[in-house]
């Protein structure tokens, strides 16, 4: 993928702090324009430090970083005109009201103002009666939206959101994937960072797994699941067994939940023929009582993937 | 939603921005901001200008009262420059807030006319407020307002510029108030804001020409009275050097991101 295609072009991106903790290492990522990446990792895994090295908070030791082809460092007029940023923390002057605050990102970012493109984000967010509250005085999940408000209020074309619903309500959480949705729509690249597997399950087209510093996987997140995801055939049996079994060695069954399971996993094997495993539990005189199919979640892969490399 | 466009040489909204934001918040806190000082000044007046100025007449020819106004309008200008530039800057690195300064298409230039330009927009007013109030107090002349202008939209500016630098280098707000307490006040006060310098022993006259209070304190003197402690040329270079120092010392902050980035 260019430079002019890709939304975000990372290319061999390291960052070593002073006390000599290598925070990230040899980062190579492409983000296509118009899509949601969620990028995802466990604690201290360098999301925020990789976010922050492209928004212009954090120096990269090593790399560099194109937004929409402008070099982050070198043209960084250009490259940070078109990110918006909203940060895991809940960090804006308290006392100031809803509109002075995001009006003030607006021209922050170089835009003249307009109280009607300000109005429509209010409005987006369910923010307009709240418009002249101080901000001290709204709850969590309200002060997350000012802060999305503040980083939409710029018309950036590059979104990213650090943990945007950390600690917000299951309602709060939706209207956020709605309003993700919608800025997709209206062609805004998304990038997020998540702890909840769901969420990017839910919204992510392409899933990146970042773990101490280094970039392990990127992959599109329906191929993804078929490539990592193990399927399924648990059958319930009507009567225990003390073991798998001989008849049926070589479809490599095994037994759970105290022998009343059969489970015959079967990942992304092509031409499975599960009705002969069917007709060969009849001739063998094994009954069932209920037979479901499971697929790997998102989240069992994530932890499969990070637990392999401790 | 429309395409987005970069602010190409100069930002001018983010200026706008910034110091529009910053004003707004000394108007929000009209009375620590304007009220609080005014109040300080007159207690001064009525302690230094009615108490000692009653048994004293005159200093180079000058009515007492009359004489530390220039000096006090000084002392606020110091203290309420470095006060507002510091705690403009301090304040976001205190909330995390910081991070939308420093991912936005602003120069270290523009981040520094909108803070520190605000800081010393705030200050001058004050300035003035507090010469308006003296006035209420002594006859007051002023033998040269042009240069009383000048001098203090340069004064407030360096010091907002060094109140920028402070609030920066400040981890705490126990150090926002270390380097205005331990030595600001120290240096405004023998610097002979109540008194001219002629005043005391040969010794501490010299000691105090290492003041540099003293150049500044002086110069605005003269544009009031054209009576000064030390020439006015001296004063001039003092004041715009100590200014280049600041810049320098700005320019090196953000060409290392010393405590400002990672």
């Amino acid at each position: 993928m260019n430079d002019v295609q890709a939304a975000i072009s990372i290319r061999g991106v390291g960052k070593r702090y002073a006390s000599g903790h290598s925070a990230l290492r040899d980062v190579n990522l492409e983000i296509r324009k118009g899509e949601i990446f969620a990028l995802l990792g466990p604690n201290g895994a360098g999301k925020t430090t990789l976010i922050n090295i492209v928004c212009g908070i954090v120096t990269a030791t090593e790399g560099r970083v194109f937004a929409d082809g402008h070099d982050v460092a070198r043209d960084y007029r250009a490259a940070r005109s078109m990110i918006g940023l909203v940060p895991q923390e809940l960090a804006t002057d308290n006392f100031e009201s809803v509109w002075d605050t995001v009006s003030f990102s607006r021209g922050l970012f170089g835009r003249a103002p307009c109280p009607r493109h300000i109005e429509s984000v209010l409005a987006d967010l369910s923010l307009t009666d709240k418009r002249n509250s101080r901000i001290l005085t709204l709850s969590g999940g309200m002060k997350r939206r000012v802060m999305i408000a503040k980083a939409l209020a710029h018309e950036p074309r590059i979104l990213f959101l650090d943990e945007p619903t950390a600690g917000v309500d299951v309602e709060l959480r939706r209207d956020m994937w709605a309003l993700v949705r919608r800025l997709r729509d209206r062609g805004v690249t998304i990038i997020l960072t998540t702890h909840y597997i769901e969420e990017a399950e839910e919204m992510a087209d392409r899933i990146g797994v970042i773990d101490r510093g280094s970039l392990i996987l990127v992959e599109d997140k329906v191929t993804l699941i078929e490539k990592l995801g193990k399927k399924q055939l648990i059958m319930q049996l009507c009567r225990p067994l003390p073991e798998p079994p001989p008849g049926l060695d070589d479809w490599g069954l095994e037994l759970r939940a105290g022998g009343t399971e059969l489970v015959f996993t079967y990942g992304n094997r092509p031409n499975i023929d599960l009705s002969a495993l069917v007709r060969r539990l009849g001739e063998l005189s094994i009954e069932f009582s209920d037979m479901r199919t499971h697929q790997s979640s998102l989240e069992e892969i994530f932890v499969g993937l990070v637990s392999r490399r401790t | 939603m429309t395409a987005t466009r970069a602010p190409r040489r100069f930002n001018r909204n983010a200026v706008i921005a910034i110091y529009r934001f910053e004003v707004h918040r000394a108007l929000r806190t009209l009375i620590q901001s304007l009220v609080t000082p005014v109040i300080t000044t007159s207690l001064y007046f009525i302690v230094f200008g009615s108490a000692i100025g009653s048994r004293m007449h005159s200093v180079s020819g000058v009515p007492y009262g009359a004489f530390i106004v220039p000096g006090l309008i000084m002392l606020a200008l110091f203290t309420e420059s470095i006060a507002n530039a510091s705690f403009g800057i301090f304040y976001p690195k205190f909330t995390g807030a910081i991070f939308e300064l420093l991912s936005a298409p602003v120069s270290p230039l523009e981040i520094v006319l909108g803070y520190v330009g605000a800081a010393a927009s705030k200050s001058i007013a004050l300035g003035l407020i507090i010469l308006a109030t003296s006035a209420l107090f002594v006859p007051l002349h002023i033998m040269h307002p042009a240069a009383m202008i000048a001098l203090l939209l340069l004064t407030a500016t360096t010091f907002s510029m060094f109140g920028f630098i402070i609030g920066i280098w400040a981890q705490g707000w126990e150090q926002i108030q270390l380097i205005p307490a331990l030595i600001m006040t120290p240096l405004t006060f023998l610097g002979g804001a109540f008194y001219s310098i002629d005043m005391l022993p040969p010794a501490w006259r010299t000691f105090s020409l290492f003041n540099p209070v003293v150049y500044l304190i002086s110069a605005f003197r003269w544009s009031f009275y054209e009576t000064h402690d030390v020439g006015i040329g001296v004063s001039l270079a003092f004041t715009v050097g100590f200014l280049a120092i600041c810049a320098g010392v700005v320019a090196w902050i953000f060409r290392t991101g010393y405590r400002l980035k990672n």
